[in-house]
């Protein structure tokens, strides 16, 4: 056989978090960005400043989160993939526009890279906005996606499909990732650089009305009866949503006794401590939620069918956030016991070890 | 025969919420009229605000985008930098524009975004029952400023154009008013020329409109007429302002 040239397609770069998502988003035909400067993912707003005009797109640094979201909503009006990206108090400003984006079932991309709250809290890692992303932090009845990367490879992935699965649902998709994630740096393949992503023609976009009937972008249904009729369908939406898109990733489950639930970068350390555990004859495994909207409820109310002894041991950056979706769904089925640490203090592998040898008696 | 007058295209056939003797209905017209005029219907995309305008779009025949409430400058600026071929224009009111959406206002100003500004200023909310604004006048009375607004409380009324015209990024201010129809001649001039600005890429242009809302002045629609000759147009001067 002939000798090929050097592949470039499968060849890896080095980036931090934040470069990946940054990168991903512009790959997968991210052509509008504004950002307001928050630490920690400043190189967000810098990657995109650099490279979206050489992408052909328009970048924006905008005077706040909230003129941000909003020409976010402007941005997907036009039929444009758009993003922003902030953390914990920045995102708190946008929730206004996130429930007008919701509203509006308008597909924009919302990058949280998560620090250290209340108030001005701390830029160390957290994932205390849970409950803001998962619940749907601004007013009214709706859902975003929510994606909790582990890597800086699957951050790269599930911003790409972010702007794949905001188009198909026409609904809003949050990133949530932390400090960690943000600065961390890894080697990524780039895929969809090399096979770029071609949105479909948004035939409901404000792009002026020549040959054909005005479009028009809104979120008002004063007359009686007509919101509720609205807010069913999103909710028809959303059933569909939960059906589909639950996401996770099991390690070591099928003889578990113990199985500890975290998500994100806390994942990553939840991992080494039952690597460790398991060494030790422990048999303990990990639940890791890559979709923390909708939950995967599923995989959990499988695993209790299947072992009805299991015991979940939740672990979080935050004093227990997750950990009420992991109960919901158990619902008293199973014993859930609780690790975290928050306002910058991150559960450590020891911690983790000794939690699990202490339920495990 | 000679056709001297027809249906506006950029109008709806529709009957509007307003009450009477409302200057929305009047400037929604004019902003349709100026549209047709300049042939540039199937191009527009409105910006709505939130306000007792908020469904303009039920009675303008072009596309448009509803905007949270001050919100509409972050928007069309979007969209006119995604689609600079399209003309962008947003439709505010006083609160809007000048109170919850001051710093887009100004920032878009500043960045010399290249839109058209239609601000409708009647001195009080309307939508939500006839409170103070940033433009209402001292010593009037609204439901939040029961004894008539008062400087040392409420600071005196903002006058967002003149702030504006200050800026680098602004291409043309003008304050107009609806109380004749001379003014409202000079107030459909002034629209139009604020699209044509646009359309000749100039940069940003802001029309002010003095617009009577009689419900919560508590004047007839004559009377609101008479009000903003005589009393409103003493703290809001016409003319152009840059
Ligand atoms: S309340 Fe005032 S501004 Fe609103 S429709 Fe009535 S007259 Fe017009």
């Amino acid at each position: 056989m002939r000798n090929q040239k050097p592949e470039t397609r499968n060849q890896k770069i080095l980036l931090s978090g934040n470069e990946a998502i940054a990168k991903g988003a512009i790959d997968a035909g991210c052509r509008f960005y504004a950002g307001y400067p928050i630490t920690p993912q400043n190189e967000i707003i810098a990657y995109m400043a650099q490279h979206m005009p050489e992408a052909g797109g328009v970048f924006i640094q905008s005077e706040s989160e909230l003129a941000a979201i909003n020409m976010v909503f402007g941005a997907l009006a036009s039929g444009a993939r758009a993003m922003t990206s902030s953390s914990s108090p920045g995102i708190s400003l946008m929730q206004e526009g996130i429930s007008y984006i919701a509203a509006a079932e308008l597909p924009a991309v919302i990058i949280n890279i998560m620090r250290a709250g209340p108030g001005l809290g701390n830029i160390w890692p957290a994932q205390s906005d849970y409950f803001q992303a998962v619940k749907s932090g601004g007013h009214g009845d709706y859902h975003c996606l929510v994606f909790a990367p582990a890597s800086v490879q699957e951050a790269y992935d599930l911003t790409v499909l972010s702007f794949e699965l905001a188009d198909k649902y026409r609904i809003p998709v949050i990133i949530l990732g932390d400090g960690m994630l943000g600065q961390m740096m890894e080697p990524v393949t780039a895929e969809a650089a090399e096979k770029p992503q071609r949105p479909q023609k948004k035939i409901w976009a404000a792009t002026g009305c020549k040959g054909r009937k005005p479009n028009v972008v809104k979120s008002f249904y004063l007359n009686m009866g007509e919101l509720e009729q609205f807010n069913l369908k999103l909710q028809e939406k959303y059933q569909d949503i939960r059906h589909r898109e639950q996401r996770y990733e099991t390690f070591n489950t099928d003889d578990a006794e113990i199985i500890l639930v975290a998500y994100g970068m806390m994942a990553r350390l939840a991992k080494k401590a039952v690597e460790s555990l398991r060494e030790k004859g422990h048999k303990v495994g990990l639940l890791r939620p890559i979709s923390l909207w909708p939950y995967p409820a599923d995989i959990l109310k499988e695993i209790i069918s299947r072992q009805p002894s299991v015991r979940f041991l939740v672990v979080e950056m935050s004093y227990g956030q997750m950990l009420e979706d992991v109960q919901l769904t158990v619902n008293g089925r199973v014993k859930v016991d609780f690790l975290g640490r928050s306002g910058g203090g991150v559960p450590s592998e020891e911690e983790i070890i000794n939690r699990v040898r202490r339920i495990a008696g | 025969m000679k056709k001297i007058f027809s249906r506006t295209e950029s109008l709806c056939e529709a009957d509007t919420h307003y009450c009477s003797g409302c200057g929305h209905g009047l400037v929604h017209r004019l902003v349709a009229e100026a549209i047709d005029e300049l042939g540039i219907r199937e191009a527009t995309i409105g910006i709505t605000p939130v306000g007792c305008a908020v469904v303009a779009y039920n009675y303008w025949n072009f596309d448009c985008v509803e905007s949270p409430h001050g919100r509409c400058l972050a928007i069309a600026t979007a969209i006119k930098r995604l689609q600079p071929q399209q003309i962008v224009f947003t439709y505010q009111g006083d609160g809007d524009l000048a109170a919850i959406g001051t710093a887009e206002t100004v920032h878009a100003a500043n960045r010399g975004e290249n839109l058209t500004v239609i601000f409708i200023n009647n001195a009080v909310y309307g939508m939500t029952g006839g409170q103070m604004a940033p433009t209402t006048l001292i010593g009037q009375k609204t439901a939040t400023s029961p004894e008539g607004r008062n400087a040392k409380n409420d600071g005196l009324p903002l006058k967002i154009s003149e702030m504006l015209a200050g800026l680098a990024g602004v291409y043309s201010i003008e304050r107009v008013s609806t109380d004749s129809p001379k003014e409202i001649f000079k107030t459909k001039q002034a629209i139009k020329s604020a699209f044509k600005n646009q359309m000749e890429n100039k940069g940003f242009s802001l029309v002010e409109i003095l617009s009577a809302c009689p419900t919560y002045l508590g004047l007839s629609p004559l009377e609101s007429m008479d009000w903003i000759r005589n009393t409103m147009s003493k703290e809001f001067p016409l003319g152009k302002i840059k």
